[in-house]
């Protein structure tokens, strides 16, 4: 796992504590995916669809569904 | 040009409303109930004599210069004490009034040096015009003691106190008082022995003065005078414009000398300082033809290598060649830039079109960054719009103000001094900090509850004050249920309602107790109005963003928002951080936070700017020092920050930067990022360039150019000459034409335009067509989302992923002094030095104990980053278990100690929670030396360079 991997997974799942508040996960998991297209360049999306796709060790489990929705 | 001088009416405008008519003189006269004579006099051009009034401080009547009679009155009152009257027929001249005004100028007179020939006041001294007004043509008394034999101070770097010319009028005191809000002055002693006193008769540098000028600026003599015009005489001409320190955007005259300044004066026109200043604006502006400067642009292929002082033609050439062989090689995408925060709006607007249109691509940042962009995401979901509601002015209609995560009177002084105004008159006050900041106790106030949180956990104290606003009754739904997105609102209170927030939960998590927080949250809502101010204290955390939807959530649900003296209020750090953000600095937004893949917004860009523009966010900093690491960033255009001091978890970006093949840092001086880079092209201070800035009550004021360039450009036409060697043409003549640009294209700017900003002094934006004079307050009737409400989110507190360990027991804060300046860059090349001229840790005095520690000792700080040394201040301004430092020097290497921790929306930086060690050391840290040795080949470097150039 590379440093920019490990910074990303950090990132995602601090991403996913904030939208962890909602009760309803299906609106988390929209809010932690929206938040990510809208603010993230292609190739960090691209590495952490990857990485996911890969293993996904160390996401959390809201972010381990919002990443598989990522595109 | 001419040095054309405000105008001084005596007293200050009386604010009433109803008016009031009579006769000065013979003519009629119609002013505001509640206004002075003299100042009713001088509106229609009767000046009265007068030494002890001036107009930015209440009447004292003690000169007894402005002495009128009134018609059917008694005696001869002073006309600044005496409130105009309905019918009133006031005399201002006749032989007594004459006569009793020499007598009076006789005695000044007699005890006071007759050397108006030499004197530095000599053509700008209101005794010596007094004098020629009353007709003074003998002083009949020889005195047998006299002043005239008082040694001067000139223990200030910028102004001299002569005692021997002081005539105690009490203008600096009162200006000290009730200006500046010190009280560091007074009048010591009584009758022939009064003088004026700096604190218990000690020399100024000695003294509590915070050198900001007030005093100077309201002494009618010589006795307290600025050393620069003591050195060059009386300027000759002035030009308005704006400081480029803090973000409120003070207004001065730069008073001139042909091109030299000779000082900067506060203006008294300027709406968001009137006429008031600090010791940065008003004398720290040497920097700006420090020998320093670096006036020839310079290449070189390495970082190893001495640098080439080049012409211009080529050092851009250059430049474009290295970032289009970048691109051919490695992918459009391999390159960015980075705006300034302290560069104009225009400057700004035009490097970001550069990245998206010439470099095609959005990888853009700018250094909010590392300081609001929680501001700009929290406020932008919550409101529907990237900024403050407020104008400064608003904070006196405020009967609550609560600071959270904020120091005014070091980071936004003159802020400062107008909220503790408004304190002294008898509005509350909370401070939520983890340090006694001043406001906590300073003379005549103190705050009424100091919740002094453990840092990292702001989200846990807003959410137990909300939660006591909601269980307790306190909300004001019928705002929230008309102005709010209702559905959001009852999500909200019914999850803040929950135990989990409730103060008794949040004292074990924030250290502190609970009833001081429901007597906060009381307080608080309970006000007519309530107004939070907040600064990096909030933002710089982990769940900065978190913080800021927070206070934003308590605003509305206690319908503090949309008025006068309420407002949610981000006091911005650099002077143009609000404008950088607004003008698309952003690598998700287009000018006016529109985002890249908003269809209507992208092809409105593309038409205009005649370019093929990507639909994907960008890179942001932090992002472009990872990408840099793994190849696929190489090349970074920098305009006028230094990232390389600036930024936390340092190592990682020397490294980033290392690893870079172009580095182009267009700035004054050779700073710490300049020393990484392959490209230098000469930036232009304030003083050298038209433009505007928009201070944190989105206030757009103007710079205006008062000398010419030192290199040669503007900064604007260097990224014009970059971008036109790129292949992307642009041909302005001048920033209004940029500015106009910027109107076509911005919604909330379209009413803006130079003449119109000339016209007005400033204008806040929005500025349009339903407010075509701006916008003081924002979210009046409606809120800027696109249905109107404003949104209620839920926040959870996370806990910060920086823990204290035995190994790491102290959480270190970071912070800024009054007399210092961000990274240093500007103030350390000033005489403010004098003030502050190393960086120290803060150290409570039972943890110094622990480790043996003394103050002024060099002590190691260790964390997970690094390590670095600083001596010691053993304080009880901060709590035990937390350290705090400034960042104003770089071998200071506070930021070599910061973590990659950061905002969980924006990667704004954790600074201000670094788990630490703190230990006794006799030497530098390992980081120090090698930065030492690296900083002095590159300097060696640059002299190198420079003697062959």
């Amino acid at each position: 796992m590379t440093m920019k991997t490990d910074r990303l997974i950090k990132m995602t799942n601090d991403i996913s504590d904030f939208f962890n508040a909602e009760p309803d996960k299906e609106i988390a998991a929209e809010g932690v995916k929206s938040h990510i297209m809208r603010v993230w360049e292609p190739r960090m999306r691209l590495a952490i669809i990857a990485y996911s796709q890969e293993s996904g060790e160390g996401l959390s489990e809201l972010a381990k569904v919002a990443v598989a929705r990522l595109k | 040009m001419s040095i054309n001088k405000e105008k001084d009416f005596g007293t200050p405008a009386s604010p009433a409303t109803t008016m009031v008519n009579l006769e000065i003189d013979g003519f009629k006269v119609t002013v505001p109930a509640g206004t002075s004579i003299m100042r009713a006099a001088s509106s229609i051009g009767i000046d009265i004599p007068k030494l002890c009034a001036t107009d930015s401080i209440e009447p004292f009547g003690s000169c007894r210069l402005c002495l009128v009679q009134i018609e059917g009155g008694r005696g001869m009152p002073a006309s600044c004490t005496t409130p105009v009257a309905e019918g009133q027929k006031v005399i201002t001249q006749n032989p007594r009034l004459a006569e009793v005004r020499r007598g009076v100028m006789e005695l000044y007179i007699s005890d006071h040096p007759l050397d108006c020939l030499t004197c530095s006041a000599n053509g700008d001294c209101e005794l010596q015009d007094m004098a020629g007004a009353v007709g003074l043509r003998e002083v009949r008394y020889n005195p047998v003691e006299t002043h005239l034999n008082a040694v001067k101070d000139t223990s200030n770097p910028y102004f001299t106190f002569d005692p021997s010319k002081c005539i105690v009028c009490s203008r600096c005191v009162r200006a000290c008082e009730e200006t500046q809000g010190t009280f560091a002055l007074t009048i010591d002693g009584r009758g022939f022995d009064s003088k004026v006193s700096p604190s218990q008769n000690q020399p100024f540098m000695e003294s509590e003065c915070v050198s900001c000028g007030a005093c100077v600026q309201a002494c009618p003599t010589a006795t307290l005078m600025e050393k620069s015009v003591i050195d060059n005489g009386q300027p000759e001409h002035a030009i308005v414009t704006t400081c480029a320190y803090c973000g409120v955007g003070c207004s001065f005259r730069a008073e001139m000398k042909g091109e030299q300044v000779i000082r900067m004066v506060p203006h008294k026109d300027g709406k968001a300082n009137h006429g008031h200043s600090c010791v940065k604006g008003r004398f720290a502006f040497g920097y700006a033809t420090h020998k320093d400067r670096i006036t020839k642009p310079m290449i070189r292929a390495s970082i190893k290598d001495a640098w080439q002082e080049v012409t211009w033609e080529e050092a851009i050439n250059h430049a474009a060649s290295e970032l289009k062989r970048i691109q051919a090689k490695y992918g459009k995408d391999s390159i960015g830039g980075i705006t300034s925060s302290r560069c104009t709006n225009e400057e700004t607007y035009l490097v970001q079109k550069l990245i998206r249109a010439g470099f095609g691509n959005n990888n853009v940042d700018t250094c909010a960054r590392v300081c609001h962009s929680p501001t700009g995401y929290g406020l932008k979901q919550t409101f529907g719009e990237s900024s403050g509601t407020q104008n400064f002015d608003s904070v006196m209609k405020a009967d609550v103000i609560m600071v959270i995560g904020a120091n005014p009177t070091d980071g936004h002084p003159v802020f400062g001094s107008q909220m503790k105004k408004r304190l002294r008159q008898g509005a509350k006050l909370i401070v939520v900090d983890p340090r006694e900041i001043d406001l906590v106790k300073t003379p005549h106030v103190q705050a009424q509850h100091h919740l002094k949180l453990r840092p990292s956990t702001n989200v846990a104290l807003i959410n137990a004050l909300a939660h006591v606003v909601v269980t307790e009754n306190l909300t004001d739904d019928a705002f929230a249920n008309e102005r709010c997105d209702v559905a959001s609102y009852n999500k909200w209170k019914a999850f803040i309602a929950d135990p989990r927030h409730a103060p008794e939960a949040a004292e074990s998590i924030t250290g502190v107790p609970a009833a001081e927080i429901r007597a906060a949250a009381r307080l608080y809502a309970s006000a007519n109005n309530g107004a939070i101010y907040y600064g990096l204290g909030v933002t710089e955390h982990s769940q900065g963003s978190t913080t800021v939807i927070g206070i934003a959530n308590l605003a509305m649900a206690t319908g503090n928002l949309g008025r006068d003296g309420v407002g949610v209020n981000p006091l911005r750090g650099q002077n143009n951080v609000q404008g950088s953000c607004d003008m698309g600095s952003f690598p998700h937004e287009f000018p006016g936070y529109r985002h890249v893949s908003d269809t209507e917004t992208h092809e409105l860009f593309t038409s205009a700017w005649n370019a093929k523009l990507s639909l994907e966010p960008g890179l942001r900093i932090p992002n472009m020092f990872d990408s840099a690491m793994d190849k696929s960033f190489l090349g970074l255009y920098v305009e006028g920050e230094d990232i390389a001091q600036s930024d936390p978890d340092i190592q990682h970006v020397h490294a980033a930067l290392r690893a870079m093949e172009c580095v182009i840092v267009q700035d004054l001086f050779l700073n710490e990022t300049a020393k990484f880079a392959h490209v230098f092209l000469p930036g232009a201070s304030f003083l050298e360039k038209d433009g505007t800035f928009t201070n944190a009550e989105r206030r757009i004021s103007p710079v205006r150019k008062v000398m010419r360039p030192l290199a040669g450009y503007q900064d604007w036409e260097v990224t014009q000459l970059l971008s036109n060697a790129m292949g992307y043409p642009m041909d302005y003549q001048h920033p209004s034409e940029i500015m106009d640009e910027i109107a076509s294209l911005t919604p909330t700017f379209t009413g803006v335009s130079y003449k119109k900003i000339d016209e007005l002094g400033s204008i806040q934006w929005p500025c349009n067509d339903e407010a075509p004079e701006g916008t003081p307050i924002m979210h009046e009737h409606e809120f800027m989302r696109d249905n109107g409400k404003g949104l209620f989110m839920l926040t959870d507190y996370v806990a910060t992923h920086e823990r204290i360990t035995q190994m790491f027991p102290l959480i270190l804060t970071t912070g800024r002094i009054l007399s210092q300046y961000n990274v240093g860059v500007q103030t350390r090349r000033t005489e403010n030095v004098a003030w502050h001229s190393e960086d120290r840790l803060e150290i409570h005095p039972h943890d110094a104990e622990d480790r043996g520690i003394n103050n002024d000792d060099w002590v190691g700080i260790k964390s997970r980053a690094g390590e670095t040394v600083l001596r010691a201040l053993v304080s009880g301004r901060v709590q035990p278990g937390v350290v705090y430092t400034t960042f104003h020097f770089p071998e200071s290497g506070a930021n070599v100690i910061t973590t990659d921790n950061s905002d969980w929306a924006t990667n704004c930086p954790e600074y201000k929670v670094t788990a630490v060690q703190v230990t006794k050391v006799s030497q530098p840290s390992k980081w120090q030396e090698s930065y030492q040795n690296f900083s002095e080949t590159q300097l060696d470097l640059l002299a190198q360079g420079m003697s062959h150039g």
